[in-house]
C-alpha cells in the first residue's frame, strides 16, 4: 500500500504566480538539496511505458478523445520556455547548466513530481499502516526542505505548501491511497463492500473543513475536506464527476495477478492516528472482502449520505440503509469492526500491528460515541474544531468570520513554525506514532520489505547510470551498452532487502550490478 | 542547508501521554471548569494568535488553487 499527496501551493507575495511554475520550483529545489548532498544529478525521468490511466477496472478502456485532459497522466507535463526561465532563475550556481525537472524518483523509493498545478509526493510501497505513516510524513519533510531551499534562494519568492484538499472556493485536489488486491476478487464486490465504509470512515479520518458546499455556499463546519466534491458512486474520473469508488485499473504490478485499488475519497491527514487508521482499517476491510466475510450494510443514497455525515460533527446523523434501518456512521463503522475482529480472531489473532489497529479503531469509535471532542489528540477534524470553537468562544466569531477560514487553512500549513497542526503537536496535543528521527530516516531510506527497496537503492547507489524509473521498472544507461537496460519490477513484494541487499553490497559498479542481476545466481528481479 | 532543523522536536509524546492528557470534565460539571484547562486554552490561543497570518480576509481570498484530482 501507499499514499499520494497533492499539496496546495501558493507564493504569498506574488498574486499571479503560476501554480505549475511554483510546483516545478518545489521539485527543482528538492533536487538541488539532493545534488548538494550526493554531488550528483538526482533527476530521474519517469518511465511512462506501463501507465494506463484510462483502463477501467470494470473491464473496458476509456477513449482518449473523450477523456478529460487531466486524466492523461501518462504524458509528461511540459513547461513553456518562459516558465522554464522562471523556475531556473537565480539557480545556486550560474555556471552550471541544470535542466528543469518535472519529476524525481527519490532514494527512499518515492516519486516527487509536478502534477498539473500541484507538487505531488507518492510514497514508496509499504506493507503496513505504520510504515504508511512514516513514509507519508517523510513526504511532508521533503516539502519542508524544498520550501526552506526556495526561501533561502535569492530571487525567489517564498512558496508555502499546504497538506489539505481544497481552496474552499471551487477547487479540490486529492490525497490518494493505493492498495494491492488480488485480481481474482471481483471488482463489483470490492465496490459494494467499500462504499458504506468510505461514506462513514470520515468520522475517524476527516481533516475538517470550515464551510459547506463545493463552492463554500454555506457557513459551518464539516468533518471532511473532500465530501462535497463527490458526485458519483463508481467511475474512472478523478478530477470531474468524482466517484466514491475509482475504477482506474493501472496495476503497476503483474496485471494478471493483482489490481491496484486507487482510492480518491480520503482527506490528507496530518494526524498520525487518523492516517494510520485510514490505511489500517481499509486494508482490513479489503482482506474481509477477499475472504467474503464482509457485512454489506448497503446505503440507500451513498453520495447524499457522504455529505450528510460530513456535515454533522455531532455524529448523530442517521444514514438510511436499503433495508430500511436508520443508523449512525459510528454504527456502520462498528459493523465493519465486529466483522474484522471476528475474522482476525478466527485466524488466531493476527500480527501485533493488526491487533493494534483493531484496538485503536474500537477505542476511537468508543471515544467518538461518548463525546467526539474527546478525540482531539487523535483526529484531525476534532483537533481543528476544538481550536475553532475556542476562538468562537473567546472572540464571539460566527462561522463566516475569515479568521476561522484562516485557521482552517493554516492548520495544514507545512511550515513547522506556522502550521497549527505542528504547533499542537509540539505542545503534545496530538498523539504521535512515529518519532521525528524515524521520519527523517524515511526521507532517505526506502522500506526494506517491498520492491521500493530495490528502486531506492538503485537511485542512491547508481545515480548516474539510472536514467529512468517507474513503480515497475528501472532503466540503466551503461557506458558499455548501446541499448538502455530496462529492469522490470512487476512483483511488489520482491526486490526486498532480504533478496537484494547482498547484490548491492557485492557490486562495485552499475555494470557489475546489472550483469549479476541479469545473469547471476541471485534471484532475478523479473517476475 | 537551512532546512529541517526547525521541525518541532518537542517532547516525547508517548512517554508523557498519561501525565499531560487534558483532564476530561466530569459529566455534568458544566461551568465549573478546571482553571488549568482554561489557562491551557488561553495559552494555546495566544500562541496561535502569534503565528496566524495577518489580514485573514485577504490571505484566505488569495489562497486560490488550480485544478486537482
Amino acid at each position: 500500500m501507499g499514499t499520494e499527496t497533492e499539496y496546495g501551493i501558493i507564493a504569498p507575495g506574488v498574486a499571479d504566480a503560476n501554480a505549475t511554475v511554483l510546483s516545478t520550483q518545489v521539485v527543482n529545489a528538492y533536487a538541488a538539496t539532493l545534488r548538494e548532498g550526493l554531488g550528483n544529478l538526482a533527476g530521474t525521468r519517469w518511465d511512462y511505458t506501463d501507465e494506463a490511466p484510462l483502463s477501467d477496472a470494470r473491464g473496458w478502456q476509456m477513449s482518449r478523445s473523450v477523456a478529460d485532459s487531466s486524466q492523461l497522466t501518462d504524458e509528461p507535463a511540459v513547461l513553456t520556455a518562459e516558465q522554464v526561465a522562471l523556475v531556473d532563475q537565480g539557480g545556486s550556481d550560474p555556471s552550471e547548466e541544470v535542466a528543469v525537472l518535472m519529476n524525481l524518483v527519490l532514494g527512499n523509493g518515492a516519486r516527487l513530481y509536478v502534477d498539473h498545478a500541484h507538487p505531488e509526493y507518492s510514497s514508496p510501497e509499504v506493507t503496513n499502516p505504520l510504515d504508511v505513516v512514516r513514509w507519508d510524513r517523510a513526504g511532508d519533510v521533503v516539502g519542508q526542505r524544498a520550501m526552506a531551499r526556495i526561501a533561502a534562494t535569492p530571487g525567489f519568492a517564498p512558496v508555502v505548501l499546504y497538506k489539505n484538499n481544497t481552496d474552499s472556493k471551487s477547487v479540490s485536489y486529492g490525497s490518494h491511497e493505493n492498495y494491492l488486491v488480488p485480481r481474482s476478487v471481483p471488482f463489483g464486490r470490492i465496490a459494494a463492500a467499500l462504499i458504506p465504509f468510505f461514506v462513514t470512515r470520515q468520522v475517524m479520518c476527516g481533516a475538517g473543513r470550515v464551510g459547506l458546499g463545493s463552492l463554500n455556499q454555506q457557513p459551518g463546519f464539516q468533518l471532511s475536506q473532500r465530501a462535497d466534491f463527490f458526485e458519483n458512486e463508481v467511475g474512472l474520473e478523478t478530477t470531474v464527476r468524482r466517484p466514491i469508488i475509482n475504477t482506474r485499473d493501472e496495476p503497476h504490478a503483474v496485471a494478471e495477478k493483482y489490481r491496484r485499488l486507487h482510492v480518491i475519497i480520503g482527506d490528507a491527514n496530518l494526524s498520525e492516528v487518523s492516517n494510520y487508521l485510514k490505511l489500517g482499517t481499509t486494508s482490513l476491510i479489503l482482506s474481509l472482502i477477499e475472504n467474503e466475510l464482509v457485512p454489506i450494510p448497503e446505503i440507500a443514497e451513498p453520495v447524499r449520505e457522504l455529505q450528510a455525515v460530513s456535515h454533522d460533527p455531532s455524529l448523530r446523523h442517521l444514514v438510511t440503509l436499503t433495508d430500511g434501518r436508520r443508523v449512525t456512521a459510528l454504527d456502520v463503522q462498528e459493523m465493519y469492526l465486529e466483522a474484522a475482529r471476528s475474522a482476525v480472531d478466527a485466524q488466531g489473532g493476527g500480527d501485533a500491528q493488526t491487533a493494534d489497529v483493531l484496538a485503536r479503531w474500537e477505542s476511537l469509535l468508543g471515544t467518538l460515541r461518548r463525546d467526539p471532542m474527546e478525540a482531539a489528540r487523535q483526529v484531525d477534524w476534532v483537533a481543528k474544531l476544538k481550536v475553532l470553537q475556542a476562538y468562537r468562544d473567546r472572540d464571539s466569531l460566527d462561522w463566516k468570520d475569515p479568521r476561522l477560514a484562516l485557521i482552517d487553512l493554516q492548520y495544514a500549513d507545512l511550515r513547522p513554525d506556522k502550521g497549527i497542526y505542528y504547533r499542537l503537536a509540539a505542545r503534545n496535543a496530538m498523539e504521535r506514532l512515529v518519532s521525528d528521527d524515524d521520519v527523517v530516516a524515511a526521507v532517505t531510506d526506502p522500506p526494506t520489505d517491498t520492491r521500493a527497496y530495490f528502486r531506492g537503492r538503485c537511485i542512491s547507489s547508481f545515480p548516474k547510470e539510472v536514467v529512468g524509473a517507474s513503480w515497475d521498472s528501472i532503466i540503466f544507461e551503461l557506458p558499455s551498452q548501446r541499448r538502455l537496460q530496462r529492469i522490470q519490477t512487476r512483483e511488489p513484494l520482491r526486490g526486498t532487502a532480504a533478496l537484494t541487499e547482498a547484490l548491492f553490497a557485492g557490486s562495485r559498479t552499475a555494470e557489475e550490478f546489472v550483469l549479476r542481476l541479469q545473469g547471476g545466481p541471485e534471484p532475478s528481479m523479473a517476475p | 542547508m537551512a532546512t529541517q532543523d526547525q521541525r518541532n522536536t518537542g517532547s516525547r509524546p508517548e512517554e508523557q501521554d498519561e501525565a499531560t492528557v487534558d483532564p476530561a470534565p466530569a459529566p455534568g460539571a458544566g461551568q465549573s471548569q478546571d482553571s488549568s484547562q482554561t489557562e491551557g486554552v488561553d495559552d494555546l490561543l495566544d500562541e496561535i494568535d502569534g503565528v496566524l497570518e495577518s489580514n485573514a480576509e485577504e490571505f484566505v481570498r488569495g489562497f486560490v488553487q488550480k485544478g486537482g484530482q
